[in-house]
Order: C-alpha cells, then structure tokens, then sequence
C-alpha cells in the first residue's frame, strides 16, 4: 500500500521524488454499514475513500463541503455518534457501525429547521453559505459538549471552521443566542 | 432601452412610494438552502457517467518542458485519459481568443499550449478517471522533467526594470499632477519620507475552484463555474472552443465566496471544458486548495509615500510613487495611487504608477483591488505626520477635508465622510484617546487607539433585467449577475417586491444563468446599483402596465388616477388618498385580458452624472489593538466602522458584507501573506494552516455604522455599494493603533510577531 500514501502537496512535489513509475494494482472494495441521517446503509467503500468523499460523490449529500482536504478548514464538519469531527480526515471504512448526521439530517422530517440553522438565518451568520454546513454542525456539536459558556469560549472552540466571508461576530451571536434558550429551559 | 440620461439626474426612488422592504432589515432569501445544505456549487452538479479530471502542477517556475510521461497514469484502471501540452485538443489559435471580459492587456495565460513554463504550480497535465480518487492517484505518476531557466519572482530584484504599463487598463488612468509637489514638499517644514510594502495575498474562498461541465450530446455543453460573472464564462468558451453560444448554457446560482478570484474564468474551466468535449462526456475539475495558490492574488506593491504639512497641519504636498508587480505576460493594474489624490484638499500632488515583471501568474483584482494597498501607505503617513505635528490624527483628516474631488475637480454626488468620521468617533470614544503612544496599558497588555479613512468608487455598470408578473400574483426578476454571498437574491427580492407591493414570498430573484439577460460581472461594488437598478426599472415598466389595465377597466376605481397618487400593497393598487378604491392585480390583468405582464429593461449610468460629478463611498475606522509585548501578540478588540454609502437596502446583509470586509482587513494587517520561497520561485504556504485567515478567536467587537447619506445622483435606487469599502482603511487603522499602543511604526504588511519584535522604537 506503499505507493498510495500520497504526499501532500502531491501537486508541488518534484516528479522524481515519489512516484514509483508503475501503478499499484487498486484495492478492492470493502463493505461497510453506515447510519447516515437516521437511514442505515450497506455501502462498499474503497479503503482511500474518506467520509467525506463518500457523502459527496457517492451519496450525493452535497451539503457537506470541501474546502482542503487536510483538516484545516472546517467546511467539512459533520457529527459522528454525536461528535463533531472533520470528515476529511477520516476514512470511510473507520467508521463502520458508526451514526453519522450531516446538513441534510438536522431539519426535522417535515422540514422544520433546527434551532441552529434558524438562529444562522435570524443573525445572518453566513453570507456565500459554503462553510455554513460545517459551521452549523460544528455549533451543534459544541453545544453538546456543553464546555462553551461565553462569547470568548465560544470563539475559541469555533475557530476550527474558517469562513472567509467573515461572518464570525454573526456566527457567534447565534451560537450565543441557541445557547441561551437551551440554558433557560 | 432606458438611458436615463434626460435630466442627468434621478428622481430618486421616484415611484415606489410605499416600501415596507427596501431600507428594512431582511433575513437573506436564501439563507434556508444555504443552512440546510440544499445550496448547490459549481462541484455539485452530477451527470450520469460523470469523469473527474485532476490537475498535475508544474514545479518549475521557469523554462520548458522536457519530456512528459503518462504512460504508467495511463495504466491505472479507470483512468480514461491524460491531457497534456502533447496531445491536447485544438482550441482557438489566436490569444485574443482567450481574453475574457476583464483580462488586463497583455497574452492571456493558455493551459496546456505548449511546454514553456511561465510560473509555478501552472498546470502541465490533467488527469481524468472514473473517479476522483483515482484521477488524483494516477496524477501522482506523471513523471515531468523540465529545462530550468533562471527565474525572478522577487519585485524588489527587478524594480530597475520597472516600466509605464504601454496600454492602460480600463478605468485605471492615473490621476494627472497638479501643482507642484517637489517644490511644496521641499517648503514644507514637517514631513514624512517613507517606504511602504504589503504582502502578496490570495483570494482563498472557502469553496475551492471547479467546474462541472455536463455533457448534452451534439457538442452542446452546460457548465457549472465557479465565476462571479455567467456569461464572461459562456463568452470565453465560446470563443476558445469556437462554440456558439447555443451550444454553452452556463450556470453558477451559487458561489462559494470568490473576493475576485472568480472574475476571470480560471484554468479549471478551460480544462474540464477541453476534456468533456474531447471525450463526448460530462466531466468534472476541482482544484485542490494547494492549487489556489497557482492563480491569481493580490500584487505585491513597493510603495514610496513623502507628504509635507504646514505647522497647522495643512498639507501642502502629497507624493505617491508605485511599483506593483506583474506576469511576463500581462499587464494587470490597478488603483494605488489614485486615492492619493483624491482623499485630501492639496494643492501639489504627483503620482507615478509602473508595473515590473516576476515569473509568477498574473495578479487579480482582489477585494478593493489597489485601494487598501494605497490607503495604507497614505493613512500609515497621515498617523505619522499628526505624531510630527503633535496634532490628534482625526484632526488632521478633518483639517485637510476635501469638499470636491481634487483628483478631477468634480464635486462629489453626495459625501458625508465628516459625519462618519463624528459618529466613528462618538462611538468609539476616541475623544478619550490619550495622544501619546504607549500610554494605555491594562495587564500585560500595551493598549493603542488608531483610525484610518476609506474610500470606493461607486460604480454602475449597464445591465438588463427581466420582469415578469403572473396573473397568481407571483414576479419573478432576472439578471445575469452573480451572488457570490453579498445578498443580491435578498436585495433584487426587496426591489422587486416593493415596486409591486407583493409580499418578498411572491417574488422570485434569479441570478447566474448564462440565459438571464445581460450583466457584467459581479464585482467592483457595482452589483447592487446595476443589477438593482435594471430590476427596478423592468419593475415598473411591468408597474406602468398594470396600472394601465387597472385604469382601463369598465368603472375602474382609479379611472382617472395618476400613477403618482396610487400606492401598490397587498397584491392591489390604492388610491392613496382613498384606500377604498383599489384594484387588485388579478382584476387589472384579467381587464387587459393577459395572464403575464413581462418587461425587460436596461439601466445604464448617466453620462452626465458621470461627466459632472464624482461618486464614492467613504468610510472612517477606529481600531483598538492590544498588544503583547514581549509575545509580539497582536489583538483587535475593538472596530468601528462608520460608511457613508448612500442608500443602504438592506441593513442586515449590508452589516455583513462590511463586517467581512473589516475581517479582511484584519487579515491584511496581521497575518496573511503569501510567502514565496524566491529560490524556487514558489509560494511555501499554500495552505490553510500556514496562510493564517483570520479564525473566530481573532475576530473581537466589530461595530458597523452606516451614516445617513441622501444620494440622488448616480442611480434611481441611490446605492453605491458596500462589498469594498469594509475593508479599504482598515489594515492602515490597525498598524496606527500597533503604533499608538507600542511606538513602533511597522511599514510592511502583515505586522507578524518577527516583524514587530525586531523594529526599534520609532519617533
């Protein structure tokens, strides 16, 4: 499996200094049982695949992102057993067994948002909408983890989704405001 | 055709008297597709047997192409084809062919043409597969060797060579000299000599470039692009790949943040359309965020900056000297120095703009391309000659306030930067600044109070838009622009809604489709004036009718009304002094017997107004830094930003976009670069995790204000636009605030940890 780590910057890298010349032989495809938005799933994945490719190309569940590849961005944030975690970094086949819950999943069955992507609407916490899903996973995974208090916190723990638009001031004003009426309950 | 060039002036908002939506806080139409994922980008798009194309980069940055080997990509199963400068397709011969609506003059860059490299990272190959894991494996096993020439990418090496661009870009005439700055500087008894330089930036939108092009059968092609203009996209197909436009439906309802990236079709796009045609296939091309870095950017900028006061502070001469870089194959250009002589009353100013080559791509317009750039060198030495004079900086903007455009002694359309600058300082407190720097302190933190001003062209460019009402009393409006997340579906939406008095419910905004009528592309500020403008007026041309059949109706209420006197709400036309007598929609459509009313309608700016007046937005900025002084830590805590820019349609996405643009600007100042490694000729850092875009935890308090400002000039709805100005003063605000905070005056953008520690105390 050697020749299928691929440098990073495969792109840059000089020619001669990592392709071995002859192709590996591909590796065959590996079943996996994913719960994907309350559906279970028999798939068969390629081990290369990661999560993230495997909802966009594959399952065609779009609304979540892309934006590195490495980790670094955030785009890609959906919830796994409940965590939120980048399904760029993760292969497929890790997460056999595993409850994962996308963009698509939060809105209840008869279309009623989550509180999460209403309060996103009501403070304008997004303006191109492409790190929107990440961010909004990311919210909701945070919540959960119960550790955000302030606005401070909530900065702090929100800084693994970029946005370049520079929605941050709205995007912590929802999260604030989904915080604070959990909190009244 | 709607010239609007009768009176050189507008009625302003002449006839949608009742506006519940235009001016009102508005959530974004759109926001429900974009918060639960349904939005849809150009690599979103799916066909039956789609192919995924990979690009192989270049790791040269100059020569050629020696040998070229696909043989062992070839033989990957499920690789379809390699394209590279070998065997590539034909496309059209000429260069000219390949210059898009708005190439600067020069040779546009030509993917795959022939084995001359011109940069690094620029596409040698493309790769296309089954799927995208497999595209992106063979790309690994083209093997390239190259000829290396010696290349430069360093502007400072090559600034002897700098050279007058032959052939101006449009709209980028430097300013002519007035006066006489040698001899006003030299008689001038307090004055600033300084250099300037920003880094290299990249645009960096969170979605990363692709195209999808979908392959119809028969040569005919739909293309999802991430562009920021359908039809500078469909044009420059056309005419690389010499099809008809009938053969190019091009499609891009949203984009995932662009800032300029996406004002010229990219190399993703010429790639995918090459292979989808060559292969009778749909295929896709999606850079990866490595390759953002091998395509446009922000230029770098050796800037020179001398400017000269009388002890009361009047300037008395102002001296902006410029070198940006570009390609060795275009000549890109922007606005650096015009600001210089705009911003300020002086009498002796002269300005000098050249360009000099590096062995990169060529530079782009990136948000407010060149203002934030000159702004920083002016307002850097603006801060810097009020610590001369000991006179408080705001006063010295103020001191030299300019009523007219002193750049073509045009008076300006409308203006209230003094009282932007009033209420920045109301709110920002900046009566409470102690002048001295290093005199605030709380922790272990140095605490600095800074300001800048901005400034922006309000722009308009001609743009048609379609109106059609339907007798269920549903409007749709259409355009070609884009939305590339400033909220132009939301504010076309509140326009149109308001001009027929509908609920935003039954209106329906259309934008990026290539089939839309005709529009430039979306940037420059000009989208909400333009394309707003072209909705509005198609509005009440669909308006006009309407009330025609209401008037014409056997006993019709408003039989003798004027059109004046009639307001439209609630899906019904009223007398205003007698709400009783109305007509509904649906009445007046079945009196004309029609069950569609539809109007296409062209708004252009007034060349008078052009002629006689000037048109900006202006803005002031206080920045509050805290600062670390033995870390070199930087904090923004705290942002105002006061804007004057005419009307504002809607307050909510119009705090956004400027609270976007400020966040750049903190970006600007503290930590974007791009680092080329000049030895390789490459930029090092293309990645996220070392091209630091400002996170949440860098971004504190941002307060947003937007001045009262009546503009009745420059277009009928008076916008000016906001997608700039956010960002034009900000860098300049925070670097005088790390000066406030710390004495040490840093002149090269970003102000990063090294660059901060390393400066001696200055003044």
């Amino acid at each position: 499996m050697a020749d299928l780590e691929l440098p990073a910057r495969q792109g840059f890298a000089p020619d001669d200094s990592f392709a071995q010349g002859q192709p590996a032989a591909l590796p065959g495809e590996i079943p996996l049982t994913l719960t994907i938005n309350g559906e279970t799933r028999e798939l068969h994945v390629r081990p290369w695949t990661t999560l993230l490719d495997l909802l966009r190309e594959e399952l065609s569940l779009y609304g979540t992102k892309k934006g590195c590849d490495h980790g670094q961005c955030g785009a890609c944030t959906v919830l796994v057993d409940g965590q939120r975690i980048n399904s760029c970094l993760a292969l497929a086949v890790q997460k056999d067994g595993c409850e994962v819950t996308t963009i698509e999943g939060l809105a209840g069955p008869d279309g009623t948002l989550h509180p999460m992507q209403e309060a996103f609407i009501e403070h304008d916490a997004f303006q191109c909408g492409y790190c929107t899903p990440g961010q909004i996973c990311s919210a909701v995974g945070l919540l959960k983890e119960g550790h955000a208090r302030s606005r401070e916190e909530i900065r702090e723990m929100m800084s693994g989704n970029l946005c370049r638009c520079g929605a941050y001031t709205n995007i912590v004003d929802a999260i604030e405001d989904v915080l604070s009426k959990e909190s009244a309950k | 055709m709607h010239e609007n060039q009768r009176a050189g002036m507008f009625q302003p908002h002449d006839t949608a008297l009742h506006q519940p939506h235009v001016g009102a806080p508005r959530n974004r139409v759109d926001g429900r597709a974009k918060v639960t994922g349904a939005a849809r980008y150009a690599a979103e798009y799916t066909a039956p047997d789609l192919a995924y194309g990979h690009v192989v980069s270049g790791a040269i940055a100059k020569g050629r192409i020696r040998s070229i080997d696909i043989s062992a990509a070839m033989a990957v199963p499920g690789v379809v084809q390699v394209f590279t400068h070998e065997n590539r397709p034909r496309t059209a011969w000429r260069s000219k062919a390949y210059q898009d609506e708005v190439a600067p003059p020069g040779t546009p860059f030509r993917p795959l043409y022939d084995e001359k490299i011109l940069y690094s990272g620029q596409p040698v190959a493309l790769v296309v597969a089954e799927d995208s894991e497999i595209a992106r494996y063979a790309a690994s096993l083209v093997r390239v060797t190259y000829e290396e020439e010696k290349h430069e990418t360093d502007l400072a090496k090559v600034r002897a060579q700098a050279y007058k661009p032959p052939k101006t870009r449009s709209g980028m005439a430097p300013p002519a000299p007035r006066g006489d700055a040698e001899a006003g500087f030299g008689a001038a008894p307090v004055k600033v000599d300084e250099s300037y330089r920003i880094a290299i930036e990249h645009h960096n939108p969170m979605e990363l470039h692709a195209s999808t092009v979908v392959w119809e059968g028969g040569g005919r092609i739909t293309v999802y692009d991430k562009i920021q203009g359908v039809q500078n996209t469909q044009s420059y197909i056309t005419h690389v790949f010499g099809l008809s436009k009938d053969d190019v439906h091009v499609k891009s309802p949203f984009v995932g943040g662009a800032f300029g990236s996406g004002l010229r079709p990219q190399y993703q796009l010429f790639l995918a359309v090459m292979a989808a045609l060559e292969l009778k296939r749909s295929v896709r091309v999606m850079l990866t965020r490595d390759q953002m870095f091998t395509f446009t950017y922000r230029p770098d900028a050796l800037q020179d900056m001398a400017i000269a006061a009388n002890p009361d502070g009047e300037l008395q001469a102002i001296r902006h000297d410029v070198i940006g870089n570009t390609s060795t194959f275009e000549d890109y250009q922007e606005s650096i120095v015009s600001w210089s002589a705009m911003m300020y009353h002086c009498d002796n100013v002269a300005t000098t703009y050249k360009l000099a080559q590096t062995d990169t791509y060529t530079p782009g317009d990136m948000r407010a391309p060149g203002a934030p750039t000159g702004m920083f060198a002016l307002e850097s030495a603006m801060d810097e000659l009020s610590y001369r004079l000991g006179m408080d900086p705001l006063q010295l903007r103020l001191k030299n306030y300019a009523e007219i455009n002193e750049g073509d002694g045009k008076p300006f359309t409308s203006k209230e930067l003094r009282a932007a600058y009033q209420l920045g300082a109301e709110r920002f407190g900046w009566a409470r600044r102690n002048p001295k720097p290093r005199s605030m302190k709380e922790g272990r933190e140095l605490i600095g109070w800074g300001m800048a001003s901005g400034m922006w062209e309000a722009q308009m460019q001609k743009t048609t838009a379609r109106a059609t009402l339907t007798i269920d009393g549903k409007l749709e409006v259409g355009t070609a622009t884009a939305d590339i997340g400033t909220g132009t579906y939301t504010i076309l939406t509140q326009i149109a809604a308001d001009a027929l008095g509908l609920p935003m419910e039954k209106v329906t905004a259309l934008v990026g489709d290539s089939k839309l009528p005709f529009s430039p592309v979306e940037g420059g500020s000009w989208a909400a004036a333009s394309a707003g403008t072209a909705v509005h007026l198609a509005c009440n041309t669909v308006r006009e009718q309407l009330f025609k059949y209401a008037r014409g109706m056997d006993g019709s209420p408003l039989a003798n009304a004027e059109i004046g006197r009639v307001a439209f709400r609630n899906g019904r036309m009223e007398l205003i002094s007698d709400p009783s007598r109305f007509v509904t929609i649906q009445d007046a459509m079945r009196a004309g017997a029609v069950d569609r009313i539809e109007a296409e309608e062209t708004g252009s700016p007034s060349r008078i107004t052009q002629l006689r007046y000037a048109a900006y937005t202006h803005s002031a900025i206080f920045a509050e830094v805290r600062v670390d002084e033995e870390l070199g830590r930087i904090r923004v805590t705290r942002i105002v930003d006061a804007v004057a820019a005419g009307r504002i349609l809607n307050p909510k996405t119009a705090r956004s976009q400027i609270l976007g643009g400020v966040v750049f600007g903190i970006g600007m100042a503290l930590t974007e670069e791009s680092m080329m490694d000049h030895h390789l000729g490459r930029f090092m850092n293309h990645n996220y995790a070392e091209y630091h875009i400002p996170v949440n935890a860098d971004v504190h308090d941002i307060d947003v204000i937007f001045v009262e400002e009546h503009e009745d000039k420059i277009n009928p709805i008076g916008v000016k636009g906001l997608g700039e100005i956010g960002i034009v003063g900000t860098a300049a605000a925070i670097a005088n605030a790390v000066f406030h905070a710390t004495g040490k005056r840093v002149r090269h953008l970003p102000i990063t940890v090294d660059r901060l520690l390393e400066m001696e105390d200055a003044d």
